[in-house]
């Protein structure tokens, strides 16, 4: 190719108005902000599920709750309107968001046999039919229905409830009352925070 | 040009002007960490992981409870564990969140060859650019505080940002809003310094540390991370929290006079040759060489 020197006059001229037109420029971007990945995210307000502090925190999803969408999950911080951390995490906390994204986690019902050394998959069902059928062999084989000086006191002392701290009033209530009907006495669910 | 250029008010490697030097009225925000009620539980590690997406790696144990030696690319804010002895043979821990001080004076920004690379906000934060950032590394020999990290594989160097896209969005960093007990505060400097004046002076007047004061190193213009330290006659107690930081000499003299000396040799030189030709024309062959170039 031998260019003449019109051509390259019209060439040069056509390509700096296409420069002009579509925003060619030379500079480097001195500041590009970063986009706020929360921006117009959904807050959801939750409770850190580890210890008996109870922290709030709060769940950050993309997506505005349309029919269409699938929330996902981007970011989890405190919540500063709570008033046990207002705000604050601890670094388990703090990194809850690692418990909802995680290759790990746990996502159905796992047994493990008396003696043995593996966890195997179980369905809802089959998990809930053995936990009631246990349940209702060990209040059974165990309950007490009077005490030595011949009270009437009709206790389950084979079975212990531990409750956990993510666990409301409402829930702790059903525990209580559905423990005290099979006469389970050692109860436990942390509702002293 | 874009709203965040304005509130700009120095650019590493830039000749010229600097569009937002002096056109916006802002306050300097700062970090405030008090080292004496900080306990070393690293939530500010993991809500900086959390908030800047950080990629996963290898922790290293070295003896201490420390996450890893040094900060790395990929890990912007580290609490450092440092066993103390102290007078009477007893031991105490300093601990010290590790992270970008965001000098005024930064010696990253004078260090750094490239157009763009890192720039300082007109509200204190240093931020970089990686969009323009060429990975010579250079910012790394100019930083006092060993901060800036090459990812070898992008070849760029990253650090911690202040969170700008939170600060910038009316939130404070992440790490702030982390810590348990409080040790984290943010807001404007002189509302920190004022915070961490009265807690030294606390300190001093009722909890035996006569030596409590304030860490804000003059060498390098003040920075934007203050810290109140129980000893702050000895800061390289800290893990090696240098005393009076400064931009190294290398970096001053490379930037200032060389550079300078530079471009007078250079054009210098050009001027020289243009008035070489004007007084003495080109160069003519002498006749012999002509004449042995025509026999061979």
């Amino acid at each position: 190719m031998n260019p003449t020197r019109r051509d390259f006059l019209k060439l040069t001229t056509v390509g700096g108005a296409a420069a002009a037109v579509f925003g060619f420029d030379l500079k480097p971007a001195y500041a590009q902000l970063r986009v706020l990945k929360i921006a117009r995210a959904n807050e959801t307000r939750s409770t850190c599920p580890y210890c008996a502090v109870g922290c709030g925190t709060i769940i950050y999803t993309i997506g505005d709750r349309a029919k269409n969408v699938t929330a996902q999950v981007v970011h989890v911080e405190g919540d500063p309107d709570h008033p046990t951390n207002r705000g604050t995490l601890c670094p388990k906390g703090a990194s809850l968001e690692q418990d909802i994204l995680n290759d790990r986690r746990l996502l159905k019902p796992q047994v493990r046999r008396p003696g043995g050394t593996q966890w195997e998959d179980i369905s809802w069902d089959d998990a809930l039919n053995e936990i009631a059928a246990r349940v209702k062999k060990t209040r059974d084989e165990s309950f007490i229905e009077k005490d030595a000086n011949g009270h009437t006191v009709n206790r389950t002392e084979s079975i212990a409830w531990i409750g956990g701290c993510t666990d409301t009033n409402e829930f702790n209530y059903l525990v209580v009352k559905a423990m005290r009907a099979l006469g389970v006495v050692h109860l436990e669910n942390q509702a002293r925070v | 040009m874009s709203q965040e250029t304005l509130r700009i008010q120095k650019i590493s490697g830039h000749a010229g002007t600097v569009a937002g030097e002096g056109t916006q009225r802002e306050y300097t925000i700062c970090k405030l960490i008090d080292t004496t009620t900080c306990i070393g539980c690293k939530a500010c590690e993991v809500a900086c992981m959390e908030w800047n997406d950080l990629p996963f790696g290898e922790t290293i144990f070295g003896n201490t409870y420390q996450t890893m030696p040094e900060t790395r690319w990929n890990y912007w804010n580290l609490i450092l564990f440092n066993e103390h002895e102290r007078e009477d043979g007893s031991l105490m821990w300093l601990m010290r969140k590790n992270q970008c001080m965001h000098c005024a004076d930064p010696g990253c920004l004078a260090a750094c060859p490239s157009d763009g690379a890192i720039v300082q906000y007109t509200n204190g934060i240093v931020d970089f650019q990686q969009a323009n950032c060429i990975g010579c590394g250079y910012c790394i020999t100019g930083c006092p505080f060993d901060i800036p990290k090459l990812n070898p594989q992008t070849k760029r160097v990253f650090k911690c940002t202040l969170c700008t896209d939170r600060v910038g969005e009316g939130l404070e960093p992440a790490c702030i809003k982390s810590c348990p007990t409080g040790c984290l505060h943010f807001g404007s400097k002189d509302d920190m310094l004022d915070l961490a004046e009265k807690r030294a002076k606390q300190l001093r007047d009722h909890s035996n540390y006569p030596n409590a004061g304030v860490y804000d190193p003059k060498g390098v213009g003040g920075t934007s991370v203050v810290y109140v330290l129980h000893d702050a006659a000895n800061p390289e107690l800290y893990g090696g929290l240098p005393k009076d930081p400064h931009i190294p000499w290398s970096v001053k003299l490379w930037k200032g006079p060389l550079k300078w000396l530079g471009n007078v040799a250079m054009v210098g030189g050009l001027i020289g040759l243009f008035v070489h030709y004007l007084r003495f024309g080109p160069k003519d062959r002498d006749e012999e060489e002509m004449k042995a170039e025509t026999k061979s």
